[in-house]
């Protein structure tokens, strides 16, 4: 509907305001040339040449009415001012003509557009905005069942999607200010150009809500990097996956946990952001089990494991903070690993025990015999964060102390020691050996305030050969 | 939403990817004087399987070309696979643990 220059009202019948206002639309219709857009009854306030029906309510949506009746100023095709409601003097001064309604109240609060209406904006958005999405739209026969049509195109993980219809997916990318025809990434395996429109329709059906976007966009960007190396870790026969670690204030904007069962089920963003960036490396790259995905048994952290830091509850600065962000930032970091594992610790009380005592667990991180090419990811509880607290040991002097209880005597750990034919070449078997490689250690704090258990998850071949860890920054 | 008797359109989540078939080459009737490329994937032990390999391609009389990737976790670059295409009649790429 092109738009009629100068004064011009919104209204709906269904609306006891505009209705009340229906002499004074006459009067201005007279006075000043009005043209009233009626958004239900063809015929409000009068059958008459200035009523302008807005029968698809184009209108009122391209021109973002919220609440009726809204007066607006047209000039040159373009809306450059508006008054929401009645208010007799805000309608003189905008008009410019005094005395209007002298027999109504002063002020009377209008009531909401039908463009707005929750019952027809995903109906609207799709009729305004559903050409802006260019992937290929899929027709599921009346006589299929969506969820199961879905899993017959391979589109799944094994576990139900969201049929990702136009309206749920025009409403994922309101989480975004991105483009939906914007390049994001090229995916592996397959190198495909992966656009914010495909990762939308991906988070719908991992069942995200829009907010995560920002989350998942950075988390796909992190993963599609020389460094981090996805394709390697599909391909690899060992059982790793993109784990993700989210600090920063948008975790609790977006309501994340970061506490009790951080590493469970129960949390939707936990659940679903993880998922989604996954459906994403299945579906756009085309990273199956048995195509390239090839785990021998693979695990449970490859459905899309993803949690957020307690930062607030810490005394250390924040996991992001130690890989050189600063205090503040929303991020993502992408670590290479197993599932999570549990460490076992009741009843240390000073610092140096349970240093000493999470050393000789993380000594079997991967194997007790692979050192420096493993990194591993320290998930600490409250509970024994409190012994580094009391203590007022930070950061830098836990991964030490942990590090000089990581040194290994080669000749425990190479090839054919103690009857075991796996191990290190047999060069090493005069030296000591590091453990974990320089920064292997890190180190997040999360979880339920009871409980003396952390874990650890273990990474995947660390540097060139495999995968590094990349943070990225959330922008939205 | 419910499944109804009326149609429900989705998006595809796919890359929509369209593959071209291509012809293959000719498979030749002999190795003889022909210049055939190994690919050392770099998984431990590797070379072992591509030097005995190597012999026997050598034994058949074709020239052979040894190859192999920065890492086994990566695809091979793209500067190695076109170095390999135009200088090579064949390729046998190896895998080894």
């Amino acid at each position: 509907m092109p738009l009629p220059e100068g004064l011009v009202a919104v209204v709906k019948r269904d609306c006891p305001t505009c209705a009340l206002v229906a002499p004074v639309l006459k009067d201005l219709a007279a006075r000043a040339s009005l043209t009233v857009i009626t958004q239900d009854d063809p015929d409000f306030p009068v059958d008459a040449d200035w009523v302008v029906h807005d029968h698809d309510l184009g209108f009122s949506w391209h021109n973002d009415i919220e609440t009726v009746p809204t007066l607006v100023r047209v000039i040159n095709g373009a809306v450059s001012e508006h008054v929401v409601g009645w208010s007799r003097d805000q309608w003189e001064s905008f008009t410019g003509i005094d005395g209007l309604g002298a027999d109504l109240p002063d002020w009377r609060p209008g009531c909401g557009s039908l463009s707005v209406d929750p019952t027809r904006t995903d109906e609207l958005s799709v009729r305004f905005s559903g050409s802006t999405l260019t992937s290929r739209r899929i027709e599921i026969a009346a006589l299929e069942d969506d969820w199961e049509a879905m899993h017959d195109r391979g589109w799944s993980d094994g576990l139900p999607v969201v049929p990702p219809t136009e309206a749920r997916v025009l409403r994922m990318l309101e989480g975004t200010d991105r483009a939906p025809g914007e390049l994001v990434v090229v995916v592996p395996p397959d190198l495909v150009e992966c656009t914010v429109e495909k990762v939308a329709v991906n988070a719908v059906m991992a069942g995200c809500k829009p907010e995560y976007m920002p989350v998942i966009l950075a988390a796909l960007e992190a993963a599609c990097t020389d460094e981090f190396n996805m394709h390697g870790l599909l391909a690899t026969t060992m059982p790793v996956g993109p784990i993700l670690i989210i600090n920063g204030p948008i975790c609790e904007e977006i309501g994340m946990n970061s506490g009790l069962n951080l590493l469970g089920q129960g949390n939707r963003a936990n659940s679903t952001i993880g998922r989604a960036m996954q459906l994403v490396i299945r579906n756009v790259g085309g990273g199956k089990p048995g195509g390239v995905d090839r785990g021998t048994q693979g695990s449970p952290a490859k459905i899309g494991l993803c949690f957020a830091e307690d930062e607030g509850g810490s005394p250390w600065e924040s996991f992001a903070e130690s890989r050189g962000f600063a205090a503040g930032t929303n991020t993502v970091t992408l670590f290479p690993g197993e599932g999570p594992r549990l460490l076992f610790d009741q009843k240390s009380r000073s610092p140096e025990s349970l240093t000493k005592h999470f050393a000789e667990m993380l000594v079997t991180n991967a194997s007790p015999r692979m050192v420096m090419q493993f990194e591993t990811v320290i998930v600490m509880s409250p509970e024994h964060m409190n012994r580094y607290r009391d203590a007022g040991w930070d950061r830098a002097r836990f991964i030490a102390e942990l590090e000089s209880h990581l040194l290994l005597d080669g000749a425990d750990i190479v090839a054919g020691a103690h009857g075991i034919e796996e191990g290190m070449p047999a060069f090493v078997a005069d030296m000591q050996l590091p453990k974990f490689p320089p920064g292997g250690i890190h180190v997040v704090h999360g979880g339920s305030n009871a409980g003396l258990f952390s874990a650890a998850i273990s990474g995947w071949v660390t540097g060139d050969m495999g995968s590094v860890t990349v943070t990225k920054e959330i922008v939205r | 939403m419910t499944t109804t008797s009326t149609l429900t359109t989705v998006l595809d989540p796919t890359g929509e990817l369209r593959p071209e078939t291509r012809e293959r080459v000719a498979r030749p009737e002999s190795l003889n004087g022909l210049t055939v490329g190994l690919l050392d994937i770099s998984k431990p032990r590797g070379n072992v399987f591509l030097d005995r390999v190597e012999e026997k391609l050598t034994d058949l009389g074709a020239q052979v070309k040894r190859f192999s990737k920065p890492t086994f976790t990566k695809p091979a670059p793209i500067d190695l696979r076109h170095e390999i295409a135009t200088s090579c009649d064949a390729v046998i790429e190896a895998l080894a643990d």
